[in-house]
């Protein structure tokens, strides 16, 4: 059976309640057909280095053009050296790096590169530009896509394949995912940061809960959260097992919003806000599941091991795997305990650091410097520690030396480097030796 | 793409939970712009020491399991990032199916999407699996996606699921592209009709 898209939404809004993952499913849907995935429209295209050389490699071999160049935007973040930048030592790197050039030449897509002041992680560069809107529909090559449902976007983590696909046809097959509510209730204490609300969510649920839903956050303390917090906290639904994760749109969002390049600008914007607004999920529409999580007593968040799931308190310990309670767990602590060289047992606050990494999407936007910078002023770092920072794009870069953050992080003793991925991917020269302890400020991407 | 009907292939067992995608393809193998070449660095890390000497206790390096086409591993197979270099690795080293009790969502797509096929069984099952591979060399097992059923020679048959769709998209070896593209008139007028509302 074959329903046209205008037939699906019209059977819709006679369902009245919908959550806000259904209303943008609902209209991007192209085409639903029983017993298989839909085609459903993409509005937001962003592509990068890495995942894309096979993808247009794969257009090239079938003859097949880039349908919507004016939806597709690339830049190059994850393995382009953050020192020294125009000399790309590693040959293979270089060559992705031209190999994107070349392939965005050839097939019309605007690219932001290595001159574009507006270059870096692709996750941060998106909604700096104004790219990232309410109820758009949003793929990546990265896992790590979920970012922009901060906005109250739909957007997801795609592979090579369907890069590809998208880039021939705008459209991805996809199945529904489950809904699944998180509630965010309480206040949390000063010092508690976006990423020790996600991290203790993990901690608490495990690294798989997310499987095959779709995640919106609500409650008070979602709600207090700046746009830049908002990311971080959707950037690591993924790390919950997540597709996506969304947070509704509200005035915070538009202020956000407003005046960037790619926003709608002057009426167009009114007329845009009152649709996002319409966005949010109905009163008493139902979700496959709702989880509560209190924040009233939430302490900043650790990690131990080698996945996210694997965090604590900064005031407990390192624990002890014969004493968890399932035999996949004690082998999983086991290993990573042997992989980060830690004794079972230390007080996390007892672990020596070796590097400071502050960067990534989600710890390389300016506030995130700001914060970084307000702790380092006047202190000096370690002669043991290497300590370097990596603003998350070129504009934050430069935002952040107009405010002196470059002299007070350099005075201070740490790096000051140019815009990328660094080492949260440790594919470029960034990357840290194994047995190493990384100070776990931000985002572990795995 | 090529189709999946049946194979009978040797079992190699990873006993791990978690595998993520950086353990089947670390990231300094990703810089690569081609499709093929990666199943040489498949789970790098685990064949081979720092200093590059091969790893014997691993169970890929094991003589018993060289040539091996079905792998059998633990709960949240192919969690981590979404590189589908890992599908990839795994399609290149010589796999074609993979056995686990879950997945993580994309990488069980990325499968479909490449000609793996990824068969979820309970932990149970899968735990038969492993005490039949390890107790017997040379040990596999045949895979019937027409009848949705595993088998080996030795009486065992433990019947599966996967969706339809997706088992005839491997059945027949289809191209997604192709797929979506016979919707083209669809895709044009959703199109016109959205440019028409921005305009409005
Ligand atoms: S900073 Fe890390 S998580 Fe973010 S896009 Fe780059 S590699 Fe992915």
């Amino acid at each position: 059976m074959l329903i046209q898209a205008k037939q699906f939404i019209g059977v819709n809004k006679h369902m009245s309640k919908q959550t806000m993952f259904e209303k943008i499913w609902n209209n991007h849907v192209i085409v639903a057909e029983e017993g298989k995935p839909s085609v459903l429209y993409i509005d937001l295209h962003l592509v990068h280095e890495v995942t894309s050389p096979q993808a247009f490699e794969g257009l090239r071999m079938s003859g097949r053009k880039v349908r919507r160049p004016d939806l597709t935007f690339a830049t190059m973040d994850h393995n382009v050296p953050t020192k020294d930048r125009f000399n790309i030592s590693d040959p293979i790197s270089k060559q992705q790096v031209d190999t994107l050039t070349d392939n965005c030449r050839e097939f019309g897509v605007k690219l932001y590169d290595l001159d574009s002041i507006d270059q870096g992680v692709v996750h941060v560069m998106g909604p700096e530009l104004g790219l990232t809107h309410p109820g758009k529909t949003i793929v990546c090559g990265d896992s790590h896509t979920s970012t922009h449902g901060a906005f109250g976007a739909l957007a997801f983590g795609i592979g090579t394949s369907e890069v590809e696909h998208v880039l021939a046809t705008q459209c991805l097959q996809q199945s529904k995912a489950k809904t699944m509510l998180i509630r965010f209730n309480g206040k949390r204490a000063p010092g508690i940061t976006a990423k020790d609300l996600i991290l203790g969510l993990i901690a608490k649920y495990g690294t798989d809960f997310g499987t095959g839903y779709v995640m919106e956050y609500s409650g008070e303390a979602i709600r207090v959260l700046t746009m830049e917090e908002r990311m971080t906290v959707c950037n690591m639904s993924i790390e919950a097992g997540a597709r996506a994760g969304l947070i509704a749109p509200d005035e915070t969002t538009f202020e956000y919003l407003r005046g960037r390049e790619y926003a709608p600008q002057g009426a167009a914007f009114d007329a845009a806000v009152a649709q996002w607004k319409a966005l949010c999920t109905d009163e008493g529409a139902q979700f496959d599941k709702v989880l509560d999580f209190d924040v009233n007593s939430l302490i900043p968040q650790v990690t131990w091991g080698t996945s996210p799931g694997m965090g604590t308190g900064i005031t407990s310990s390192v624990p002890v795997p014969a004493e968890l309670p399932t035999e996949n767990e004690r082998k999983a602590a086991a290993n990573a305990l042997e992989y980060m060289g830690l004794k079972p047992g230390t007080p996390m606050t007892e672990i020596p650091i070796d590097y400071v990494f502050i960067g990534s999407c989600t710890n390389g936007r300016i506030e995130d410097l700001r914060a970084a910078a307000a702790i380092a002023r006047g202190y000096k770092v370690n002669p043991n520690v290497t300590a370097i920072v990596v603003p998350g794009s070129g504009r934050v870069k430069i935002q952040a030396e107009k405010e002196g953050l470059d002299k007070i992080f350099t005075e201070a003793g740490f790096e000051w480097r140019d815009a990328g991925c660094s080492m949260c991917l440790a594919m470029n020269p960034d990357r840290s030796a194994a047995g190493t302890a990384l100070r776990i400020d931000f985002e572990p991407q795995l | 793409m090529q189709p999946f009907t049946k194979m009978t292939g040797l079992v190699a067992p990873v006993d791990r939970v978690n595998v993520d995608t950086d353990a089947i393809i670390p990231k300094q193998f990703l810089k690569r712009i081609e499709r093929s070449g990666f199943g040489q660095f498949l789970f790098f890390e685990w064949r081979w020491d720092e200093q590059g000497n091969v790893i014997p206790e691993f169970n890929l390096n094991k003589p018993r399991y060289q040539g091996a086409s079905v792998l059998i591993s633990r709960a949240n197979f192919g969690c981590g990032s979404s590189r589908e270099h890992a599908p990839w690795a795994i399609l290149d080293y010589g796999f074609r199916c993979v056995i686990a009790p879950s997945f993580a969502d994309i990488f069980y797509n990325n499968c479909f999407k490449n000609g793996i096929l990824p068969i979820q069984l309970s932990e149970e099952q899968v735990d038969e699996l492993f005490r039949r591979t390890e107790a017997q060399e040379g040990y596999t097992l045949n895979i019937d996606l027409e009848q949705k059923v595993v088998t080996d020679d030795k009486g065992l048959r433990i019947a599966f699921d996967l969706d339809e769709h997706r088992r005839q998209f491997l059945l027949q070896g289809l191209d997604d592209i192709g797929l979506t593209l016979q919707h083209e008139d669809a895709i044009s007028a959703y199109e016109a009709k959205r440019a028409s509302e921005a305009s409005a």
